[in-house]
C-alpha cells in the first residue's frame, strides 16, 4: 500500500493508525513562526467509529489503508453472517455482526447498501439514506387524526422501531430516513 | 471558463487592507520611523532549520546564480541599521516554502520594524499601541495583557517550561488527549515546548486581548539576546490575539561571533538532517562586525491581523488571490 505524507492529508483519505484503518476528517497545519511545524488531524477509526485527534510532525509519512466502498445488494442472513452481492459481478461477501452493527435494523432483502471493505474484508455496512419498510406492529391509531402530532412507536419488518403519526397502521409501508431514524411519509403501493 | 479567475477576498476586505496600510504608514510617520525597501531576491537567506525557502535562478549567460526569496527582510534591514539608518520599518512580502493552511499562505505580507535605543519593554508598548490603533474600530473590547512565557505556561499546563521533565510533560499531554506527544518529541525540550505551547497554551490565552508573551526560554532564542541576569531566558517576546500568533520581537543580537556560531550550528543541523543547504549571509555578518546599534525589532503578519480584524477563520478570505489560485 502507498504511504502518504501529512501534506497529502485531506478529508476522506484512508490511513493506517495503531494497526486500525482510519479515515481523515480534518487536517490543520500548525506552525509557530520559529519552531516545528505540526499537522493536527481529526481521524475516525473505521473499526470502532470513534473520532480522535492526533498530531504528526509535518512531512511525516504514514501507511495508507486499503479501504474501498462498494455498492452491494443485501441477500439474506443465516443467523451468524449477513450475505451481500455485487450485482455486476455476482461476487459475494459475508459480513459478521461487528461489521453490520446498527445497520442490521434497516436491512431488507434485495435493498442496495454501501459496503466498506478493508483488504477485501467487510468493515462496515451503510444503509441507503432512505428505506421503505412495512409496519409489523403498532397501536391502533385514533380515527380522524391526520396531523401526526405526538405520534406513537411502530416496529418495522426489519426490526427497527420508529415514531410514526397516529394515523399510520399495521401493514402499511413507510419511508424512513436512516441517518436520523425518522419517519418521512407513507408509501402508496 | 470557471470562476477561478475571481478574487477570493471581497471588495470590503480589500478596502480594509488599504486602510490598514495607510494607518500603519501614518503611525510610523508620526514617530519619525523611516519607511525602507530591501530586496526580496537575495544571494543568501536565513539558516533556521524550521524555515523552508524558495530558490530561484538568475540567468544572464554565461552568468548563473541561485537566488533566494526572502523568508523575512531581517538581514537586509540590519545592514541598514549598521550603516546608521536610525529606526526603520518595512511593509513587504515574505516567502516561506511548504507552509500552507488556515493561517499560512506561502507568500504573505509582513510589517517589520526596528527601533534604535529601544529596549524590549518599550517595543512591547509600541506594539500594543499600534495594534490598538489598528483594531479598536473592529474590536472595541480589546485590552492588553502582558505575561512572561514561564508564568503563562504554568497557568495553562501546571508545567515549568524552564525545567524539562519528559515524564511530567508526557503525563500532562496524555491527560489532554495527546499520548503521541512522547514519541513525537522524545528528549527534545524545545520540541516539547513547541508542542505544548501550540496545543495547550495558545487556545487557553485570554480572549479579546493583545497578549504580549515575554522572556522566552533561551533554547528558543533565535536571533534574540540572552538575558544578562538569567541566561535561561532570552530577550524575545511574541504577540498573540485570541491565541493567533501575530509576531515575534527581539532585543537584537549584535554580537557577530555569537551570530556566526548560531549560523554554524544551524547549517550543521541542516546538513545532518538532509535539509536544503544554505550559506550564511556574509554581508550581514560583516555589518554586525562593523556594529549594529542597540535596537529592538519585530515582524507582524498583516494577513493574520486582517483575519482578526474581520473575524475570518481562514487566511484565504483576506487575500485577493491566495496560493491555490495565484
Amino acid at each position: 500500500m502507498a504511504t502518504y505524507s501529512t501534506n497529502e492529508f485531506k478529508g476522506g483519505l484512508k490511513i493506517m493508525l495503531d494497526n486500525d484503518p482510519c479515515s481523515i476528517i480534518e487536517n490543520e497545519f500548525v506552525k509557530p513562526g520559529k519552531g516545528q511545524a505540526f499537522n493536527r488531524v481529526k481521524i475516525r477509526n473505521l473499526k470502532s467509529g470513534r473520532v480522535i485527534e492526533r498530531t504528526f510532525k509535518s512531512g511525516e509519512s504514514v501507511e495508507g489503508a486499503d479501504v474501498v466502498d462498494r455498492e452491494m445488494q443485501y441477500l439474506y442472513s443465516d443467523g451468524e453472517f449477513w450475505h451481500f452481492m455485487v450485482p455486476d459481478t455476482f461476487e459475494q461477501y459475508q459480513a459478521d455482526k461487528n461489521a453490520v452493527g446498527d445497520t442490521v435494523k434497516w436491512l431488507k432483502e434485495q435493498d442496495m447498501c454501501t459496503m466498506t471493505l478493508w483488504n477485501d474484508v467487510p468493515l462496515s455496512v451503510t444503509p441507503p439514506n432512505f428505506v421503505e419498510l412495512s409496519i409489523t406492529e403498532t397501536d391502533p391509531g385514533l380515527k380522524g387524526d391526520t396531523s401526526g402530532g405526538g405520534g406513537k412507536p411502530a416496529t418495522l419488518e426489519s426490526g427497527a422501531v420508529v415514531r410514526v403519526p397516529l394515523f399510520v397502521q399495521i401493514g402499511e409501508m413507510i419511508r424512513v430516513d436512516t441517518r436520523t431514524g425518522e419517519y418521512v411519509s407513507r408509501v402508496k403501493e | 471558463m470557471t470562476a477561478d479567475w475571481r478574487p477570493v477576498a471581497d471588495l470590503q476586505q480589500l478596502q480594509q487592507r488599504a486602510q490598514l496600510l495607510a494607518t500603519i504608514r501614518r503611525f510610523f510617520a508620526e514617530r519619525n520611523v523611516l519607511e525602507v525597501e530591501t530586496p526580496l531576491l537575495c544571494r543568501a537567506t536565513g539558516t533556521d532549520p524550521n524555515l523552508d525557502f524558495f530558490t530561484s535562478q538568475f540567468h544572464n549567460p554565461p552568468h548563473k546564480k541561485d537566488l533566494f526569496l526572502q523568508t523575512s527582510p531581517e538581514f537586509a534591514m540590519k545592514r541598514l541599521l549598521a550603516a546608521g539608518s536610525g529606526s526603520i520599518y518595512q511593509i513587504c512580502k515574505a516567502f516561506r516554502n511548504s507552509e500552507v493552511g488556515r493561517f499560512h499562505n506561502p507568500e504573505f505580507t509582513l510589517l517589520e520594524w526596528y527601533r534604535v535605543e529601544f529596549n524590549l519593554q518599550q517595543l512591547m508598548h509600541e506594539v500594543a499601541e499600534l495594534l490598538m490603533t489598528l483594531l479598536s474600530g473592529s474590536m472595541p473590547q480589546l485590552s492588553v495583557t502582558q505575561v512572561s512565557y514561564q508564568q503563562l505556561f504554568i497557568e495553562c499546563t501546571g508545567l515549568d517550561p524552564l525545567c524539562f521533565s519528559r515524564l511530567a510533560y508526557h503525563q500532562f499531554s496524555k491527560s489532554q488527549g495527546h499520548p503521541e506527544a512522547d514519541s513525537l518529541c522524545a528528549d527534545n525540550h524545545a520540541l516539547w515546548l513547541d508542542f505544548l505551547f501550540s496545543h495547550c497554551v495558545q487556545n487557553a490565552m485570554p480572549r479579546n486581548s493583545i497578549c504580549l508573551v515575554h522572556d522566552y526560554p533561551a533554547i528558543q532564542s533565535s536571533l534574540a539576546r540572552l538575558h544578562t541576569d538569567d541566561t535561561r531566558l532570552s530577550e524575545r517576546f511574541e504577540v498573540f490575539i485570541n491565541g493567533v500568533e501575530l509576531g515575534n520581537g527581539f532585543f537584537e543580537l549584535s554580537d557577530a561571533e555569537e551570530q556566526n556560531a548560531r549560523f554554524e550550528r544551524e547549517i550543521a543541523y541542516r546538513q545532518k538532517h538532509g535539509l536544503a543547504a544554505v550559506e550564511k549571509d556574509q554581508l550581514f555578518l560583516d555589518a554586525l562586525q562593523t556594529g549594529l546599534p542597540d535596537c529592538s525589532g519585530i515582524a507582524i503578519g498583516l494577513d493574520r491581523l486582517l483575519m482578526i480584524a474581520s473575524d475570518c477563520d481562514s487566511i484565504e478570505h483576506v487575500l485577493a488571490f491566495p496560493f491555490a489560485n495565484a
